[in-house]
């Protein structure tokens, strides 16, 4: 047996989606149905159950990165002179015999572990940072404001300038946490990329920049004056590269 | 398919990028097959971005849930012949998705859960996900579905019970079993 009256209602009530009217009618009536009464609780623990079993299934990184993927413009080899795509195999090639002799010089210099397991922790920051709500966590690009915002929240005062000039324009600021500790992040954009750059205090020596590629992410890490910078993005090496020439300046 | 211009292309990246977990939720739920979720949420995803031109603001996650869902209802179109194929070639040796038995013998609530989700009829199991999992609005959901209003309510009661009902027989048989 099932009560007629509540049955129409009970979810709409539950959900909160009945007029004012239409759940105090309601509410009059759940003082005399033990049945709906019963009802209500049940759904309840349904709905418990199904958030505490965490049944909803996020999306897998490699979907995001598909995605992405396909909505940047493709030039379409076929379409290319001839001529142009010798010179782009040429340049491939001589980026590619560039970038195996930087990375045997750099890994007899760098520790690669490091770097690895580095580089893997500032790509999923990044990604994480690009979904909504996490980027920012104070919108500015004034270098006072953001490090009296940062006072307080890290141990140390991020070097915060904006490089609108250049075409890298602060956006703002946050805090993240990267190997068990607070760092800052300094969010610019930059061709309608996001970059993240991440600071933390560090007691080592100054070096050269470091870059690599994670994942279609770049990244690129290099230490200054007893603080360490990765910066991180979709956008090319070079753009990063760039931005890195600009904190040095 | 990149008919959107770069300014486009950015308003998309940051209106509807945000809604990929919704779009593979849905579709993951609604195929019910993890395999198959990311292939069409990503082929829904694409085809939003091909009629982004005809967004004209609003709701954006109803907006997209309501062309993973077309999408999912097409594949599951195209696949019918090929699954009533899969079904029958397999039925001597394989269980079906999810019975009464096999929810009762899931080992764990979660899989109890999963299985009794699944065993829904799709509409209710769609009401379900879309409220008790995404978290959407009678009205988002009417939206989504094209489906009035009243039609949310009735149909989320409908499938709340069947929910109910396919957890407490397979707690009763739970129970029996460990006597």
């Amino acid at each position: 047996m099932r009560c007629d009256f509540g049955d129409s209602l009970l979810s709409g009530y539950f959900d909160c989606e009945l007029s004012a009217a239409s759940a105090a009618k309601f509410e009059r009536h759940l003082q005399h149905c033990a049945e709906c009464a019963g009802e209500l609780v049940e759904l309840d623990i349904l709905s418990g159950r199904l958030q505490l079993e965490q049944l909803y299934e996020a999306a897998p990184p490699s979907l995001r990165k598909k995605i992405r993927a396909k909505l940047r413009p493709v030039t379409p080899t076929t379409a290319m002179p001839r001529q142009l795509l010798w010179h782009w195999l040429a340049a491939a090639t001589a980026l590619l015999v560039l970038l195996i002799a930087g990375w045997r010089l750099s890994s007899a210099l760098h520790s690669d572990d490091y770097r690895a397991e580095l580089a893997a922790e500032i790509v999923d920051a990044h990604v994480h940072s690009l979904q909504q709500g996490h980027l920012i966590g104070i919108n500015s690009n004034d270098g006072q404001a953001l490090k009296g915002w940062f006072r307080g929240k890290v141990t140390f005062a991020p070097p915060a300038r904006d490089f609108a000039n250049d075409g890298f324009a602060l956006q703002g600021g946050r805090v993240d946490v990267l190997e068990d500790r607070s760092v800052a992040v300094l969010v610019y954009t930059h061709c309608r990329h996001s970059i993240n750059v991440f600071i933390w205090p560090t007691r080592e020596r100054d070096t050269s920049p470091h870059a690599g590629s994670l994942q279609g992410y770049q990244w690129i890490d290099w230490r200054e004056g007893k603080i360490e910078f990765c910066a991180a993005s979709e956008a090319p090496a070079a753009d990063l590269q760039q931005l890195q020439r600009l904190f040095a300046e | 398919m990149n008919d959107l211009d770069a300014e486009d292309r950015l308003r998309f990246e940051q209106l509807v990028l945000p809604h990929v977990d919704a779009a593979f939720n849905l579709a993951r739920w609604l195929l019910r097959r993890r395999e198959d979720a990311e292939e069409v949420a990503q082929e829904a995803l694409l085809r939003a971005c091909r009629f982004f031109r005809g967004f004209h603001g609003g709701d954006v996650r109803a907006w997209l849930l309501q062309i993973v869902r077309n999408t999912c209802y097409s594949r599951l179109e195209k696949d019918r012949p090929r699954e009533l194929m899969v079904e029958f070639d397999e039925e001597l040796h394989l269980q079906p998705v999810a019975t009464p038995e096999s929810i009762a013998i899931a080992n764990n609530d979660r899989e109890r859960l999963t299985r009794a989700l699944e065993a829904l009829p799709s509409r209710f199991r769609e009401v379900i996900v879309l409220r008790e999992l995404e978290g959407c609005s009678y009205k988002e959901i009417a939206a989504i579905m094209s489906i009035p209003i009243g039609t949310v309510m009735s149909s989320l009661s409908r499938a709340r019970r069947q929910l109910c009902l396919a957890l407490a027989d397979s707690s009763c048989k739970e129970a029996v079993r460990e006597v």
